[in-house]
């Protein structure tokens, strides 16, 4: 017997496909329109849902009556889901379902129904802490070294206030599914992160086996954290099938509701107090935050400050969570990360405004507070370098005398990124053809090329022979796609499955080539021996060895013994800068550059790995400059649920923006590690350090909206 | 190509376009003024015929096809094309003429068919991006797309190929900065403008590749 299989990656120098920029596999079909998403099916009979949403923010539900909707022509299936008594605690809760025959009939039963409510006093904003009265709930204190010695003792002390808001995911395709469940079977198509998972998900709230749950996703049109659950309208959608005879029920979200209830990002407000010696050392860092995720309040790990520079000696921490009257935050790309790189990024930038000191000096002098001190360096000269930081930076405020100032900031960021736990199956057919199937998902990230990648550089063979089976939980399981740990988690157990499915066909072809299978690789198409490259055959003459049979094995990547194993890690980091321009006159933000340099271990495809960077970068435009959630206090609605008034930048507002893939053998060393979210983390905060670098001030609050550029230059001369 | 055409020979709808259908779909009905008095004088000004509230068969030009489909007068074209002709490239995101995922060519001009009536874009040529491939092979802008990697999940490509192909086809030589202008009109989340610009300079060297060959 040959010994198990050397799983390593191939070094970087002998690497064949992996490494090299690929387009993404699934390029055309989606450019061609030809690519199916699950808002797209429509199988024989499909009935329209739609969805009746409360309009006040806290309500208790008194009486609901839905004959008239259940008397319409074409209605299937009405549902009720806030019985009378039920209390609402968000404007936008799911009140009742509709399915009928054309979507436009079930809108018209939605306004059929109606519904008496008594309207209960609501709070939907968490800005002024002084407002929320018992809704705010403090969650604990954290106090190292000494800070009141360290600030007394300091040579510059710095105060600031920061705030960022509640942004929403807004997916371009809103939550929902096509289901049909027919006895107790499901044909379930949803909009999700977790393909795998949610059939447990689904067949729990049906008291359906999962092992009856099939789920097709091909395509998703945007998750970023919040499309895991099979949520309420997935469960109803569920039960209006079943009420119907077993007709599939398409219920996807329109825009408003999408908005105002399928998940958001928590805001962060603080209040920081920091300290350092006169050469920059950072001394002391006090920080009071407060935020809200919804009804649940908001919480921050307050071990995450000062983030980044996290052994800073002498730290206290406090949190308040408050309570809200509004939609319930779902985990958002780099979870709770943005909003504390934002908070601390700040306040260092404003320390080093106080000590007259190039904030990037700064940041670099304290990198020995950091996880990563070397990286961090290496990462910061890149930048700066693409930057030309040395030439373009100039000391707050000393910008020019005309009305547009330009000025530059900086960040850093870091994430985990581990591999999730995932299995794979890999075949080889006796007439040469590859299969690669797992039940993970391509949320645009490039996954489903990755894995393709994988299993041709492992079996020496073009992409194009590879064939990809993903988006189904029949294939073997493999997890939801959070915390940036699908790269590892499929890499890897695509790596094992072909190694294993190559080493049968070794044990095969070896008697004929009168070798043991470890003398064998599989290069260029050819299985041949080590060292004497002209003894082998082509990979199809070996397959032919195979007779009548396949080989299929499986691998699997376990969290628990991948940090052994060496072909996925987590923990990573980046920085970013930005520059801009701010025309005081008119308090107009306008980018010209972003310069990212990120790391994320071994990198497999370069090509979408730098366009999940320059999609952080803008993501990071859209929530400096642009996106806000707003609540009307009055009504408690979400005043901005739809895409003109809750903007994104579009492609000329975004100015010019560089990544730097940080790819250098000591990195790569480290195996796989994701990178969806590490890349999203600092941009923001780089730019609301350069608007500050450019006009002499701080903007407390993100968005960095015209108002707010007047409001804080208004301040700095009255 | 047929469906360039002049843009102003067909502002004149030829269809029955139904006023009241488009007003109660809008629900300008509910404002101060009655549903009546509106209707009079709308119908009195065009001497239009009154269709729906009901379905109604009409027919459209897609693709270069006829196409016959029973709709409400209240029925957007997006919503047409998705859910009666299966015509799915075309994606519901905002739908309220904002975002540009809906987008399709009607007699040459790039358009939110979210904001168009159904039974309004009777007579007109409508293009789809089903209709963009020829004899299975990708159009050029698709083509770039892929190469420049100008999407990731790929909800907002299908509106940003038909805008792109419809910038180009009026400005087939555009520079950098008339590309960043052009395409303002569609909306991504994942951020893939960088793609989308080089796409679409791509695309136009390939597409005058295509016209000199």
């Amino acid at each position: 017997m040959a010994n198990l299989p050397d799983y390593h990656w191939p070094p970087m120098g002998k690497r064949r496909v992996m490494g090299k920029p690929m387009n993404r596999l699934d390029g055309i079909a989606k450019s061609s329109g030809a690519a199916k998403y699950n808002s797209d099916v429509k199988p024989e009979g499909m009935l329209f849902g739609a969805l009746l949403t409360s309009p006040h923010a806290h309500a208790k539900v008194k009486a609901i009556d839905t004959s008239a909707a259940q008397k319409l022509n074409g209605v299937e299936a009405v549902r009720v889901v806030a019985n009378p008594g039920t209390e609402v605690q968000w404007a936008g809760a799911e009140i009742a379902f509709v399915a009928a025959r054309t979507e436009e009939i079930a809108n018209d039963a939605i306004r059929l129904i109606k519904v008496d409510y008594e309207v209960l006093p609501h709070l939907v904003s968490e800005e002024d802490l002084s407002k929320t009265g018992n809704r705010a709930r403090a969650v604990g204190e954290q106090v190292t070294g000494d800070p009141e010695k360290a600030f007394k003792e300091a040579d510059a002390v710095s105060e600031g206030h920061y705030g960022i808001p509640v942004l929403t995911h807004c997916c371009l395709e809103p939550h929902g599914q096509t289901i049909a469940v027919k006895g107790d079977h499901i044909e379930y198509f949803p909009s999700t992160q977790n393909v795998y998972g949610i059939a447990t998900d689904i067949g729990r709230a049906l008291n359906i086996p999962v092992s009856n749950v099939h789920v097709h996703m091909d395509y998703m049109g945007g998750g970023f954290g919040s499309k895991f659950p099979a949520d309420v309208w997935g469960v109803e959608a569920a039960k209006m099938s079943q009420s119907s005879g077993g007709k599939p029920v398409k219920m996807f979200l329109d825009r408003a509701t999408e908005l105002s209830i399928a998940g958001n990002r928590p805001s962060i407000f603080a209040n920081v107090k920091t300290a350092a010696k006169r050469d920059g050392t950072i001394t002391a860092w006090e920080s009071q935050t407060w935020s809200t995720g919804g009804i649940g309040g908001g919480n921050v790990n307050g071990q995450l400050f000062p983030y980044v520079f996290n052994k800073v000696p002498n730290r206290r921490v406090n949190h308040t969570a408050v309570s809200v009257n509004a939609g319930g935050a779902r985990a958002w790309r780099a979870p709770i990360h943005p909003q504390v790189c934002f908070v601390t990024c700040s306040a260092l930038e404003d320390l080093a405004a106080k000590l007259n000191m190039d904030p990037l000096e700064m940041f670099v002098k304290n990198l020995n507070y950091t996880a990563r001190a070397d990286l961090y360096k290496f990462q910061f000269d890149k930048a700066a370098e693409l930057m030309e930081w040395k030439k373009n930076w100039h000391p707050r405020g000393d910008s020019g005398s005309g009305p547009v100032k330009r000025g530059l900031g900086l960040a850093l960021g870091t994430w985990g990124g581990a591999g999730h736990f995932s299995t794979c199956k890999t075949t080889i057919h006796p007439d040469a053809s590859v299969e690669v199937e797992l039940a993970t998902q391509d949320l645009g990230t490039g996954s489903r090329t990755m894995v393709a990648m994988i299993a041709a550089e492992t079996f020496g063979l073009p992409v194009s022979a590879i064939k990809v089976k993903i988006g189904d939980n029949s294939y073997p399981n493999s997890g939801g796609s959070g915390g940036s740990t699908t790269s590892g988690g499929i890499t890897s157990s695509t790596r094992k499955s072909s190694m294993n499915a190559l080493q049968k066909l070794f044990e095969v072809v070896a008697q004929s080539l009168n070798v043991t299978a470890d003398e064998l690789e599989a290069v260029d198409g050819r299985i041949r021996v080590k060292g004497n490259p002209d003894r082998g055959m082509s990979f199809q003459q070996a397959a032919q060895k195979l007779g009548v049979n396949s080989i299929s094995e499986m691998g699997e990547n376990n969290p628990r013994q991948a940090p052994q194993e060496g072909l996925n890690t987590g923990g990573t980091g980046g920085v970013q800068m930005a520059d801009v321009s701010v025309d005081t006159e008119t308090g107009i933000v306008k980018m010209n550059r972003i310069v990212a340099v990120q790391d994320c271990g071994l990198v497999v495809n370069p090509k979408t790995a730098e366009s999940q960077v320059f999609g952080a970068c803008i993501m990071s435009v859209c929530g400096a400059l642009y996106e806000e959630r707003i609540m009307d206090q009055q009504t408690g609605r979400v005043l901005n649920p739809d895409m003109e008034f809750y903007k994104l930048a579009g492609i000329g507002d975004i100015g010019e923006i560089i990544v730097h893939m940080d790819i250098r053998e000591e990195n790569d060393r480290r195996g796989v590690i994701g990178l969806g979210e590490p890349c999203a983390i600092g941009g923001l905060a780089a730019i609301a350090n350069a608007v500050a670098n450019a006009i002499g001030v701080r903007v407390p609050r993100v968005p960095l909206t015209p108002a707010r550029v007047l409001a804080a230059l208004e301040r700095r001369t009255a | 190509m047929s469906f360039k055409q002049d843009p102003e020979k067909h502002k004149k709808p030829k269809s029955n376009f139904s006023r009241r259908g488009f007003l109660q779909g809008v629900g300008i009905s509910s404002g101060a003024l009655t549903t009546g008095i509106l209707e009079t004088q709308a119908e009195a000004q065009t001497g239009a015929k009154v269709e729906g509230p009901g379905e109604v068969p009409i027919t459209l030009e897609i693709n270069g096809k006829p196409v016959r489909v029973n709709v409400e007068p209240r029925t957007t074209l997006l919503d047409t094309l998705r859910h009666r002709l299966e015509l799915t490239a075309a994606k519901r995101v905002c739908d309220r003429g904002t975002c540009g995922a809906c987008t399709v060519i009607i007699d040459g001009k790039v358009m939110y068919s979210c904001s168009v009536l159904a039974i309004d874009a009777q007579g007109r040529q409508i293009q789809t991006l089903e209709g963009l491939s020829q004899n299975g092979r990708p159009h050029a802008v698709s083509q770039a797309f892929t190469n420049n990697d100008a999407q990731q999940c790929g909800y907002c490509t299908p509106g940003f190929v038909m805008a792109a192909k419809g910038f180009l086809d009026r400005n087939p030589n555009p520079t950098y900065a008339e590309v960043k202008q052009g395409l303002g009109g569609n909306l991504c989340r994942c951020g893939t403008y960088m793609g989308v610009r080089k796409a679409v300079l791509e695309a136009a060297q390939a597409m005058k590749g295509a016209q000199n060959g």
